[in-house]
């Protein structure tokens, strides 16, 4: 019988189809893995209502058990509580800045208008000197900078709070 | 009369609406970042739709899924508010009824995320956050194109003229809400309107925009009596369905 240790492990080999060097886990989608008798559930979170990438997460998650011999793995979605930037892991924060995108920066309180913009280092040369392009990006949870030193255009993966 | 469903279906037909609207300026946005937004804001949009409108079904307990609720009702039965099915027009008209209804939707997320019901807290506080995003892109387009050139002035000030008039019914209310509020399944909307009015104040008059006078509002969206846009609206969203139905990718 499989344990929830071994699925775990299993999880760290499926990627954020989108941001591929994240897995799932590094990205804090993943919420629980409940073995139970001859069953396996892992529960999910969406990080964007609208977030096109979420069925195909979970068609990876069942694929990838399913190709580690976990029969017939189910992959619950749940809302609450909702999903934070504060959940990726420091691997993951890691892995995206080696990968090119700055990870998400303590922002304030966002309901707040006109505060005082906050700072995203840039991930190439670590310049504060940046601007925002736009705060919609090539993907929900992604913003768009530029560095004004090494003039790098570069993503910035948001504060969701 | 199910006020569970009703009210889960006003919420997520306004999701709806929006998010079709926004997604018509996909390909035809003014400047790259902006279509890119408004395609991103369109994807939340739709996706409070799909979790609230699947919800709505659940209450509703025959069996309708949340893709029957969206492509297989007639106009009669959809009610949204009459504000988010009003045509695109140009950006800063786009931009002005996004930002009305932003600054209604973020306090109302705030209150519902509270609800004793557990299924519309958790998507009041999923869309709770991506809201504060969106307000905050609208709002600072309204100030932008408010406090701007003559012409966007000009242009601006008439979206408001012409929106106001849809706001009142942003607050209906009647025995569905009531009816809830009661058996406390969601918490009360008082300070609702208001904490409306104080986002909408602050925000108009850093961009130099004049409410309009007139009190005179339309309603209607949540009895299901709509203006002449959303057929046009119905017609394209629901055409594959209806063409093709039970029609999968
Ligand atoms: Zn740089």
């Amino acid at each position: 019988m499989v344990t929830e240790k071994e699925i775990w492990g299993y999880l760290e080999e499926v990627f954020d189809p989108e941001i591929p060097v994240l897995t799932v886990v590094d990205l804090g989608v993943v919420r629980e893995v409940i073995v139970k008798d001859d069953t396996c559930k892992v529960v999910i979170t969406p990080t964007y209502s609208g977030c096109p990438a979420m069925k195909r997460m979970e068609d990876d998650i069942k694929e990838k058990l399913e190709e580690k011999g976990v029969k017939g793995a189910e992959v619950e979605l749940v809302l609450s509580p909702a999903w934070t930037t504060d959940w990726l892991t420091e691997n993951g924060r890691e892995k995206l800045k080696e990968y090119g995108i700055a990870p998400p920066e303590d922002e304030g309180d966002k309901s707040v208008l006109f505060a005082k913009p906050f700072v995203v280092p840039c991930p190439q040369c670590n310049s504060k000197n940046t601007k925002l392009i736009s705060q919609f990006g090539s993907t929900s949870c992604k913003a768009h900078y530029q560095c004004q030193d090494c003039l790098e255009p570069f993503d910035y993966f948001k504060c969701l709070r | 009369m199910n006020s569970l469903f009703e009210y889960t279906l006003r919420l997520g037909d306004d999701s709806l609406m929006i998010g079709h609207r926004l997604s018509e300026w996909c390909g035809h946005g003014p400047i790259l970042e902006e279509d890119i937004a408004m395609t991103n804001i369109a994807l939340d949009f739709v996706g409070q739709a799909t979790s609230l409108l699947e919800l709505a079904g659940k209450f509703e307990g025959k069996g309708r899924s949340g893709d029957d609720l969206a492509f297989l009702r007639f106009d009669r039965d959809y009610k949204n508010v009459l504000l988010v099915e009003q045509p695109n027009v140009d950006f800063g008209v786009t931009m002005m009824r996004q930002f009305l209804f932003d600054a209604y939707r973020k306090p109302l997320f705030e209150r519902l995320q509270y609800a004793s019901n557990k299924e519309i807290a958790a998507i009041a506080e999923k869309s709770l956050k991506e809201t504060k995003y969106h307000l905050r892109h609208s709002s600072e387009w309204v100030i932008r194109l408010g406090d701007g050139t003559e012409e966007s002035h000009t242009r601006i000030q008439e979206a408001l003229d012409n929106l106001w008039r849809y706001t009142g019914e942003l607050f209906y209310s009647d025995d569905v809400d009531k009816e809830l509020i009661a058996a406390g399944e969601i918490p009360s909307m008082d300070g609702l309107e208001k904490e409306w009015r104080q986002t909408v104040n602050e925000v108009l008059a850093e961009a130099t925009l004049k409410i309009p006078e007139s009190d005179w509002q339309f309603d209607g969206g949540r009895k299901g009596m709509h203006s002449e846009h959303l057929g046009y609206i119905l017609t394209e969203l629901q055409y594959m369905q209806r063409a093709y139905p039970g029609l999968e990718w």
